[in-house]
């Protein structure tokens, strides 16, 4: 028993950073019907930041703050750059765009900081959190931080008049404009807050996956099987695929036989098209349904 | 009186296709002007491209402002109200917040919770389902939402593109007498596309109709009524 709650609760945590990368890829893809592949990498840009800052000798939180903001003025940049101009191409042309800025984010990371493994630090120490052995403190820090974010951006969206207006702008563009919505900057928005949340993600897994240009590469894979299985119209879907996806691949890594660490991710990926083939919106994402 | 909007040699494309052919008419502040002709006639196309909804050429002018170049967004600040065919709903949203969205460009607050109220009293119905979403309204009800959400823009012109369309009779009459109460009291300016004719010259006081992408008729709306082409072509009597 106690380690059925050890490794859900492992789960809830890794999955705190899987449904925060969901949470950013479906931002994107309300404003813009894209996923961003270059979401992890654009984490972990973000996360070599704060870890450049603390070198420089700023104090934790401090570091955290500045690389927000750094990552939320960057995002806004990548797509007033690169994806405003791609905003009327084909499909294929805004992959091709993706998968550039994935390339180059990554190349750019290791020429900075080359490729060699770095500790981080994590804010919250890794002794057992409140004295039990069930959960380390960075992972019940991982967990807090997640939600503590769940909460701003869920009152941000209900209760702000600019939340609303990036809510009606990513639903009903045409709409938006007449009502007089500058859409464009919406979806910048949107850009920026993603950027910021990937950080958020990359800072909190990094001391446990260490730091270096590839650490996104299986953390951005769950958060895309996160954010389909909870369904790419919703948010909270998206979070809640996160945190199912977290606790499932650490069940399935422990009691299904032969599947160890190894297999984990296949077995998580065999789920979620099994749910989608039953569910194809996703277990919240909802079919569009209207009166005409 | 003066003119409120100026349109002078308006053309307007899609892509290659030409939809309007140099149209010119002017609105009287204060007027209730009905704009008529049969399906792809280019009515809607005129509204979308007051907007810049869509690539056009020619003179628009707003209280003196041309409009040309402006981003929509830009054009609906100067007080440009439209309610789009198909009446552009936020489906997945609240009635309040549909309304709330109306008023997005507006930074005096207090007055939007009374404008709120006030749109409320003209359409009763909307207070009820106002924690609803906006989705699972009626047409009807669906049609004065986007009427009251273009009103809380406190807009200095209000264009509507085929209100009636698939309401029943009777909600039309309603929704009607509602637009001309609030042309009079409101003192907001209305240009309604119509293919309802005869409803829509009973209510307003100017009309003009328009055939592939020309003006062919203008005048007062009783004269356009009683006109032996109109009546024959777009009234069917």
């Amino acid at each position: 028993m106690e380690l059925f709650t050890n490794q859900v609760l492992a789960g809830i945590a890794t999955g705190a950073i899987y449904a925060c990368m969901a949470l950013a890829v479906v931002m994107i893809f309300q404003a813009i019907d894209h996923l961003n592949f270059a979401q992890g990498e654009m984490a972990m840009f973000s996360t070599f930041i704060s870890w450049q800052l603390m070198q420089w000798g700023l104090p934790y939180w401090w570091a955290f703050l500045a690389t927000l903001i750094i990552s939320f003025v960057g995002g806004i940049a990548i797509e007033r750059l690169l994806f405003k101009p791609l905003a009327k191409a084909p499909i294929l042309t805004n992959v091709a765009g993706f998968i550039a800025l994935f390339a180059i984010v990554n190349s750019v990371a290791g020429l900075i900081w080359d490729f060699t493994i770095k500790q981080y630090p994590s804010p919250f120490g890794s002794s057992p959190f409140l004295g039990s052995q069930l959960i380390s403190t960075h992972q019940a820090g991982m967990i807090g931080v997640t939600i503590l974010l769940l909460i701003a951006l869920y009152l941000f969206f209900q209760f702000t008049r600019i939340g609303l207006a990036m809510r009606a702008a990513a639903s009903l563009p045409e709409s938006a404009r007449l009502v007089g919505i500058n859409t464009s900057w919406m979806i910048a928005l949107g850009w920026g807050m993603a950027s910021a949340i990937g950080a958020i993600a990359g800072i909190l897994i990094a001391p446990v996956v260490f730091l270096e240009p590839n650490m996104m590469g299986g953390v951005l894979i769950y958060g895309f099987a996160a954010a389909v299985l909870g369904g790419l119209s919703s948010p909270l879907g998206a979070v809640i695929g996160g945190f199912l996806v977290g606790i499932f691949e650490n069940l399935a890594g422990t009691y299904i036989p032969g599947v160890g660490n190894e297999l984990k991710l296949p077995i998580a990926l065999a789920l979620i098209i099994t749910v989608l083939v039953v569910k194809p919106a996703g277990l919240l994402g909802r079919p569009i349904v209207k009166r005409v | 009186m003066t003119a409120m909007l100026n349109i002078k040699d308006l053309r307007a494309y899609y892509g290659q296709v030409q939809a309007l052919h140099g149209l010119s008419f002017s609105l009287n502040e204060g007027s209730l002007t009905t704009l008529l002709g049969a399906n792809g006639a280019g009515k809607t196309t005129t509204l979308r491209a007051i907007c810049n909804m869509v690539r056009s050429t020619g003179a628009i002018e707003f209280e003196g402002k041309a409009l040309s170049g402006k981003s929509t967004e830009n054009v609906v600040r100067l007080g440009i109200a439209h309610v789009p065919q198909g009446r552009g709903t936020f489906t997945t949203m609240t009635v309040e917040e549909n309304l709330q969205l109306g008023a997005i460009t507006r930074s005096d607050s207090k007055n939007i919770t009374s404008d709120i109220e006030r749109m409320y009293a003209h359409f009763p119905v909307l207070k009820e389902r106002h924690t609803q979403q906006a989705g699972t309204l009626s047409g009807g009800e669906q049609q004065m939402l986007a009427v009251a959400r273009a009103l809380m823009l406190r807009p200095r012109l209000m264009l509507l593109d085929e209100p009636s369309f698939g309401l029943a009779p009777l909600i039309v009459r309603d929704l009607f007498k509602i637009l001309g109460k609030i042309n009079r009291e409101d003192k907001v300016t209305i240009l309604v596309v119509e293919q309802n004719a005869q409803l829509a010259l009973e209510l307003a006081d100017q009309a003009y109709v328009i055939e592939t992408g020309r003006i062919v008729m203008s005048g007062n709306a009783k004269d356009i009524a009683t006109n032996e082409d109109v009546r024959k072509s777009y009234l069917g009597y």
